[in-house]
């Protein structure tokens, strides 16, 4: 294709958004009122994603080891857990160590475990994470059995339970915005099929003079893709300022909890980015399906 | 040069519009069409520029036959033939100027080219004086010429014209009579669907009477021939 031709497409696209405003109107408030849905519903799930994944990152067997065990017993202990298939990270927890963060969880009120420094009652703890959190149950049972051990904790039941419900929450979300988007594509696909409409004078005159189809398709393929840039503008617009607006409000809430929100950046480009592309997407397909009627010659 | 040989054409609801039409019309002729109404006078014009498809029969246009080419050859078969209608077909939104440059711009003319071209035939039509006009600022024989400039600017060697003074008056109608002469005077061949009986038989020019989807007649400098 030549230069001139690709700048007339251009040209061509951008004055049709001007004849056609209210068209052009209708068809970008579609795309933003879609976006903008999709855009919460983004930032939603991504941060719910985001959570399910530290709980789930938070999730590790703590193995206690049996009071009577030797220093050699525990390097024992420690080699086999290392050894088991899944597991990540054996990390040890002395009882002092053990004692130390329990007085520091309480804050205050802490001090008055102090009094325990003397005798310690707690139990030396071996801290183990599976490469898969899925995974937990089965290596807490193989755990079990092995010599020196004494309690081993998981959570059981609890973690199922979570691994369940972040599922279904993941599972439903996604299905909702495969739905929104072929809401969208299909709006956009029907407004600009009126925009066409309202133009095949102009197609039925560039066939007669002999336009190729893919010439007659290009304007208004950029045209799609002008409305869904142009459409996915606001959505950014608003879903960043309220996301930055309620990351500023909960961000210190949350501190030190499970719950940590997706950091504004680089979090924020990304999802620009995604409703840029979106908008794209959904605006040149809605258009090249709409197109494709009116071009059989 | 435009050959057909047995030509037949049935529409999917039944209609038989053309029942085994063969003509030839060399290149610079100047042919008119003539026929009462459904009589398929339209469908042979289509034949021409393969709006429609023949059921059977050979359509030879420079050599081509249309009813092999495949539909992504059109538009380079169209670019050799003008093609002129009885309401213009002008786009409202663009300039006189930039309605007859819009054919040349849809197959990828260079602009100074454009520029060259267009101004030569809004000369040819008489309308250069109203290039940045608008088609509601015109009258329709205006309109009409307009349309005329547009169908020849890419220098076809066919212009076909479909009742092209169907929508004017009398004295408007000589005008576009004026400036077809003038083109088929150049050696563009001519093919023009009318009904105007008194064009007909005062500027005389082959006459091919379609009557019931056959040719009833052709003639050279004939008459019109039908009570209007």
């Amino acid at each position: 294709m030549k230069l001139n031709t690709l700048r007339r497409h251009f040209r061509e696209s951008l004055k049709s958004l001007g004849r056609n405003g209210w068209m052009t109107f209708a068809s970008i408030s579609a795309v933003t009122v879609t976006l903008l849905l999709v855009g919460v519903f983004l930032v939603i799930m991504l941060n719910i994603q985001h959570i399910t994944k530290q709980i789930e990152r938070d999730v590790e067997i703590r193995v206690h080891v049996d009071l009577s065990a030797t220093e050699a017993d525990k390097d024992a202990l420690r080699a086999k857990l290392e050894a088991l298939s899944g597991v990540e990270k054996v990390t040890y927890s002395s009882k002092d160590e053990e004692l130390q963060k329990l007085i520091e969880s309480f804050g205050e009120d802490g001090k008055s475990f102090r009094l325990f420094e003397q005798d310690n009652p707690l139990s030396d703890v071996f801290i183990v994470k599976a490469k898969n959190p899925l995974d937990t149950e089965k290596i807490a049972k193989q755990i079990e059995p092995l010599p020196s051990v004494g309690k081993v904790k998981y959570g059981k039941g609890q973690i199922e339970k979570l691994f369940a419900a972040t599922k279904t929450i993941r599972n439903i979300g996604l299905a909702l915005i495969i739905g929104l988007l072929f809401t969208a594509m299909f709006l956009i696909s029907n407004t600009i099929k009126i925009t066409i409409f309202a133009r095949r004078r102009e197609i039925e005159i560039m066939r007669l003079v002999g336009a190729t189809n893919g010439f007659i398709r290009w304007p208004f393929f950029l045209e799609g893709l002008w409305l869904g840039i142009f459409g996915s503008v606001i959505p950014i617009a608003i879903v960043l300022s309220a996301y930055s607006y309620v990351f500023d409000l909960l961000y210190p809430k949350l501190k030190n909890t499970f719950f940590q929100l997706l950091p504004f950046y680089p979090f924020a480009w990304q999802l620009a980015a995604v409703l840029v592309l979106l908008g794209a997407c959904i605006g040149m397909w809605g258009s090249m399906m709409s197109v494709r009627r009116f071009l059989k010659v | 040069m435009i050959e057909m040989q047995d030509v037949y054409k049935t529409y999917p609801n039944g209609v038989i519009a053309l029942n085994g039409i063969s003509v030839r019309i060399k290149q610079g002729e100047f042919v008119y069409v003539v026929g009462p109404s459904g009589a398929g006078k339209s469908t042979f014009i289509k034949m021409m520029y393969r709006e429609e498809k023949p059921t059977s029969g050979k359509i030879m246009i420079n050599g081509v036959n249309l009813a092999n080419i495949k539909d992504s050859k059109v538009p380079l078969l169209r670019r050799n033939i003008g093609i002129v209608f009885q309401d213009f077909k002008l786009l409202p939104k663009l300039t006189v100027y930039e309605n007859v440059a819009f054919a040349l711009e849809v197959i990828e003319e260079s602009p100074k080219n454009i520029r060259k071209r267009v101004m030569e035939v809004l000369d040819l039509v008489r309308l250069k004086h109203k290039a940045r006009f608008y088609p509601n600022e015109l009258s329709g024989g205006e309109q009409q010429r307009v349309s005329i400039a547009r169908s020849i600017v890419n220098n076809p060697s066919i212009v076909i014209a479909d009742e092209p003074t169907g929508n004017l008056d009398p004295d408007t109608s000589w005008e576009i009579m004026d400036i077809f002469e003038r083109i088929n005077d150049r050696g563009t061949t001519i093919v023009m669907a009318t009904h105007n009986r008194e064009i007909v038989n005062t500027i005389r020019k082959r006459v091919i009477a379609i009557e019931r989807g056959k040719i009833a007649r052709d003639e050279v400098k004939g008459e019109y021939g039908y009570e209007t």
